[in-house]
């Protein structure tokens, strides 16, 4: 499967990244080699072979309802480019 | 008794149309920390102040789910009589936005937690049966403030990571009413088990609406489009409406509908495009790393079962048998847990027939008035109980007894004391009845003889006269049956 | 170089235990070391002010009851650590403070240890050469041109230069054991959820595990004990009790059997690498260890399957990075623009190629075929394991296909750096213990490494057969100091 630059850019805006067209041609070829290499997986037949749902034997482990945490609203701010008291503070949306 | 017929349909110029409508209600648990994290899910607190490391997605913050969140939507499910799947797993769904601080919502996706189940409800024209599609366990994203300032928005995480049930329907609902009772039913039934309190102004009850129509007789679904976040029932009632009536014009003028996100409007009563077909969400859904799959135990099922209250349907089925009750009635008093609670209380001493109407009657008019729950109600169970106790009695009559209903309002006071202090108390010795009516009748004597040849309404007249004498205390019926003797 | 230095862990935790040296004694000479090797630019952050304080703290206190008293160590820029800067060799970290601490890094301060510093790594640990990262290569102590292997490649430089007496790093497709093979130290990459996650930077959630880097086997066995242990802030991790690696260590591996995988031997294999395989095998056997020879059919999937799994993950696990909670932010006009140019600006390209690879693969049409299929292929591949291990105890094969390579040769194609990890991925999918213990060398006398691969939680037998194989190797890191 090859990814064209169409591609590259639909993906691209999925992601949040913006390219300009020399990297989005560059990608478009880079992505398109790793492709080949993963499309090796298609030689192998897995139809009868389940998915691994987890690496662990284990069950999910739970926690109690209790309030252990939050009421550090300087920390949580703290690393904020763009903040102030209250809010962390980010260029509007467009709807 | 089934008053009417289903009858809301679209006339459009052509052809008269059905609308179709499912509902995705995201109802928030009732818990006291948060579905993934410890922070606390108290509405109200001031920004970002019940936000933890988890919530805020720093590097390296992993995951750790509630256990209460899971037995609440479990608990929810058996209330939905649904199947509960005892494996699910949660989902990683992958987008970007301001209050999504992951860049993702852990849900579920593939394998929810609950299955598939069904609420009942009571239309006018008969019984309504709505299917569930399934529920799942998702968190809830955080707040964007966009008015504060001209060209920045603030974010809030306070709500981020609190757990949400996502309950969606078959697209079985035909009409804004059907939508309406639905959604009173799913929120009593989430009340009455606890797992959510159902404060829609709080938030913690939303839903997204899909609506589509179709010619009456068509058998294929048309193409809906889902009005999100819609947070009254009565905007619920509104939107689609609109959106039906929007739906029709289009295709009968020859157009398609396109398959898209609209948001009501609340102010101008429109719906209106949310986002274009290119910017269209691709979630790509992925089960979340960071966790493993849920598998529960059978035991802990049943033991979730064990612990149910008695359920809306289920009780107002014994109301009707065992308290001689109407479906109508019925359904009144067990429509929230606590006038079920209340009303149940008023009858363990007191007539139930008295009962059922003073409360349905007489004291919801006071607590729609005043906009109080009954669990506000300026009268007590126990207070109530005794007032109906008294007419039951003779003490007091029906009239007199309205009179304390609304003295009693001023503090909840006791109906025996307000009926002791201003001598209220119904005159029932017969002697002194007797007394007042040979009185009434000798002051009207040109009266009574109208009334032997035949002015047979002046026999209110009199009930009358001896009642303003009694001060209207006195016994209507006694009045009535030593009237009728005296007047042969 | 002087003395402290050039000893091993585990004769350092002693030496200052039986007051032979001070903490500070030892802290100075490490902060020497390394403020003379800067070109090996192992270092991101320096800490050197603050470890010289815990030495001093330390020596007034002298609490020798830690695994791990009074010994500085410098840690992979993966690792939160708490006040000091941890940027994940990342432009868009670059800045970042973290107000918490990871927990195994805490294991390690719990133990009497102290940081000393953060070490360089490619750029959200996606690399094998250390060539990724946003504040530049690092250099393999072996030779100026050479990469030390990635992504742990600073922890391994430092390592193998003596810039600190031991050092932990991360392991999601060979990160811990390629560079140890590269650098002539020994790397351990232990069992999926042995260790816990919580605090470290995360790059694929169902690969990563944190694991000991260190100059012998008998510190490697220190350092994990150290490290290890449940944790319940972390859902992956697993409650199964922490063994005393370190006091259970023995060479006394007679009867243990070994499985020798063919489809390891890979096409167009060099000889060194082969030769290599053989002497290991002859280590052991020498030791009493029963040779059988094995078939993990599916190991030539390993790789692709990798590179869906990873980048999936990774596309997802850093969509956080966005510019509003901390970090870089760039410039624009709404926020979808801010978003964009923030993380254009703020991720290299090798992060730019897996997160659309995985964004891509996951995206609408493609699951089944790819994320799906990849996972189906892990099971496979980890059954493959499960047989195995009823017939053998552990699994000997190479670390890597060459020794290191020289910066920039596999620059200009991403593939071709993705071969690097043909031995230590399928591992990685298995969820298994794994450790590369240094055995010989190729005819440039640069280091190669042996792996040696053990059931879940069962890392002891993978120590106790590389602690044979280290007796019998006789391996020395033999290069002159090129740098200081």
């Amino acid at each position: 499967m090859s990814i064209d630059k169409n591609t590259v850019k639909h993906i691209s805006k999925l992601a949040r990244i913006s390219l300009d067209e020399k990297k989005t041609a560059s990608l478009s070829k880079d992505l398109t080699s790793i492709m080949k290499f993963i499309e090796k997986l298609n030689k192998l037949n897995t139809e009868k072979t389940k998915p691994l749902t987890s690496i662990i034997d284990a069950s999910l482990k739970t926690r109690k309802d209790e309030i252990k945490d939050g009421k550090i609203r300087d920390q949580i701010l703290k690393n904020s480019p763009e903040k102030n008291e209250e809010f962390f503070v980010v260029p509007k949306v467009i709807e | 008794m089934n008053e009417r017929k289903f009858d809301y349909f679209i006339n459009g110029e052509k052809d008269k149309w059905e609308v179709i409508i499912g509902l995705e209600v995201h109802a928030q648990v009732s818990s006291k920390s948060k579905l993934f994290s410890s922070s606390s899910t108290q509405f109200g607190a001031k920004p970002n102040t019940q936000v933890s490391l988890v919530d805020s997605a720093f590097p390296g913050m992993l995951p750790v789910i509630n256990q209460f969140c899971i037995e609440q939507s479990i608990k929810t499910g058996l209330g939905l009589k649904a199947k509960i799947n005892l494996n699910s797993v949660f989902d990683r769904k992958n987008y970007f936005y301001a209050d999504l601080p992951q860049g993702y919502q852990i849900s579920q996706y593939q394998n929810p937690i609950v299955g598939e189940g069904e609420v009942v409800l009571d239309m006018p024209y008969g019984t309504k049966r709505v299917g569930i599609e399934r529920l799942h366990l998702e968190q809830d994203a955080g707040k964007s403030i966009h008015d504060m300032d001209p060209e920045n928005s603030f974010v809030d995480l306070n709500r981020s990571g609190v757990a949400l049930m996502e309950i969606v329907s078959k697209p079985d609902l035909r009409s804004p009413e059907e939508v309406n009772s639905y959604v009173k039913k799913l929120r009593s039934i989430m009340r009455y088990i606890g797992t959510c309190d159902g404060n829609m102004q709080e938030g913690s009850l939303r839903a997204d609406v899909n609506v589509s129509v179709r010619k009456v007789g068509d058998k294929k679904f048309g193409t809906r489009c889902e009005i999100k976040n819609v947070n009254s029932i009565r905007f619920m009632e509104m939107a689609i409406a609109f959106e039906a009536k929007r739906q029709v014009e289009l295709l009968e003028s020859g157009k398609k509908i396109d398959q898209e996100t609209r948001l009501y409007d609340t102010k101008k009563n429109t719906t209106r495009s949310m986002r274009s077909k290119e910017d269209a969400h691709d979630y790509r859904y992925f089960p979340d790393p960071d966790l493993l799959p849920l598998n529960l135990d059978k035991s802990l099922i049943d033991k979730l079962k064990k612990e149910l209250p008695e359920l809306p349907d289920q009780k107002k089925e014994r109301f009707i048998k065992e308290h001689n009750l109407s479906p109508y009635e019925a359904n009144i008093l067990v429509s929230e847990k606590e006038i079920s609670e209340y009303y149940e209380k008023v009858i363990k001493e007191s007539d139930k027939k008295l009962a059922t109407n003073w409360i349905i009657v007489e004291l919801f008019a006071v607590l729609n008035k005043k906009n109080l729950p009954i669990s506000e109600s300026p009268i007590s169970a126990k207070n109530l109980s005794s007032l109906i106790k008294m007419i039951s009695s003779g003490k007091i009559s029906g009239k007199i007894a309205k009179v304390v209903f609304e003295k009693m309002q001023n503090g909840d006071r006791d109906p025996n004391q307000i009926v002791e202090k201003e001598g209220l108390i119904q005159q029932s010795d017969p002697k002194e009845l007797e007394q007042i009516i040979l009185d009434v009748l000798s002051k009207n004597q040109d009266k009574v003889t109208q009334y032997k040849s035949g002015k047979v309404k002046l026999f209110g007249y009199f009930v009358g006269e001896a009642m303003k004498i009694s001060k209207g205390k006195a016994n209507p019926k006694l009045v009535n049956d030593i009237l009728k003797t005296k007047l042969k | 170089m002087s003395k402290i230095s050039e000893l091993s862990l585990t004769k350092i935790v002693n030496g200052i235990k039986k007051k032979e040296f001070t903490s500070l004694e030892v802290t100075n000479e490490f902060i020497e070391n390394s403020k003379k090797s800067r070109k090996l630019n192992s270092y991101i952050t320096e800490c050197f002010d603050e470890a010289t304080k815990s030495a001093k703290n330390f020596d007034q206190k002298k609490d020798f009851k830690g695994l791990l008293s009074g010994i500085p160590i410098a840690v992979k820029d993966l690792f939160c650590t708490k006040n000091v800067k941890t940027t994940a060799g990342s432009k868009i970290l670059h800045n970042f403070i973290p107000t918490y601490e990871s927990t195994v890094t805490n294991n390690l301060w719990s133990q009497g240890a102290f940081l000393l510093g953060k070490l360089n790594c490619d750029e959200f640990a996606m690399g094998s050469s250390n060539e990724t990262s946003f504040f530049g290569n690092v250099s393999n102590p072996y030779g100026k041109e050479l990469v030390p292997g990635g992504s742990s490649g600073g922890s391994a430089s430092a390592l193998a230069a003596e810039l600190t007496p031991a050092t932990i790093g991360t392991d999601t497709g060979g990160s811990i054991r390629q560079p140890a093979s590269f650098t002539g130290t020994v790397g351990l990459k232990p069992t999926y959820g042995r260790c816990s996650r919580w605090g470290i930077v995360a790059f694929a959630s169902s690969l990563d595990q944190a694991g000991p880097m260190t100059k012998n086997v008998e510190d490697c066995a220190l350092l994990l004990q150290a490290m290890s242990g449940y944790d319940y802030k972390d859902s992956t991790s697993i409650d199964t009790k922490v063994d005393n690696y370190s006091s259970n260590l023995t060479e006394k591996v007679k009867g243990l059997k070994i499985g020798i995988p063919k489809e390891y031997r890979v096409e167009n294999m060099p000889k060194e690498i082969d030769d290599l395989w053989k002497s290991g095998i002859d280590y052991l056997k020498d030791a009493g260890a029963i040779i059988k020879n094995i078939s993990l059919p599916h190991t030539i999937y390993a790789l692709p399957a990798y590179y869906i799994v990873a980048p999936a993950e990774a596309s997802s696990n850093l969509a956080r990075y966005d510019g509003v909670k901390y970090g870089h932010r760039a410039k624009g006009k709404n926020l979808n623009e801010m978003y964009e140019n923030t993380r254009s600006e703020g991720f290299g390209d090798e992060v730019k190629r897996r997160i659309l690879i995985g964004t891509y693969v996951l995206s609408s049409g493609y699951y089944d075929a790819y994320y799906l299929k990849a996972q189906k292929v892990r099971q496979l591949i980890k059954s493959d394991f499960d047989k195995s291990f009823n017939d053998v105890d552990a699994i000997l094969t190479p670390s890597t296909p060459s020794s290191a390579f020289k910066i920039g040769d596999k620059s200009d194609d991403p593939v071709s750096m993705y071969l690097n990890d043909i031995f230590t991925v399928p591992i990685n999918l298995s969820g298994l213990p794994a450790i590369s213990v240094p055995a010989g060398h190729d005819k440039n006398n640069l280091p190669l490494g042996l792996q040696l691969i053990g059931r879940p939680f069962d890392e002891q037998t993978i120590l106790n057969l590389s602690l044979a194989i280290e007796k019998r190797a006789n391996f020395n890191r033999n290069f002159k100091n090129w740098w200081s």
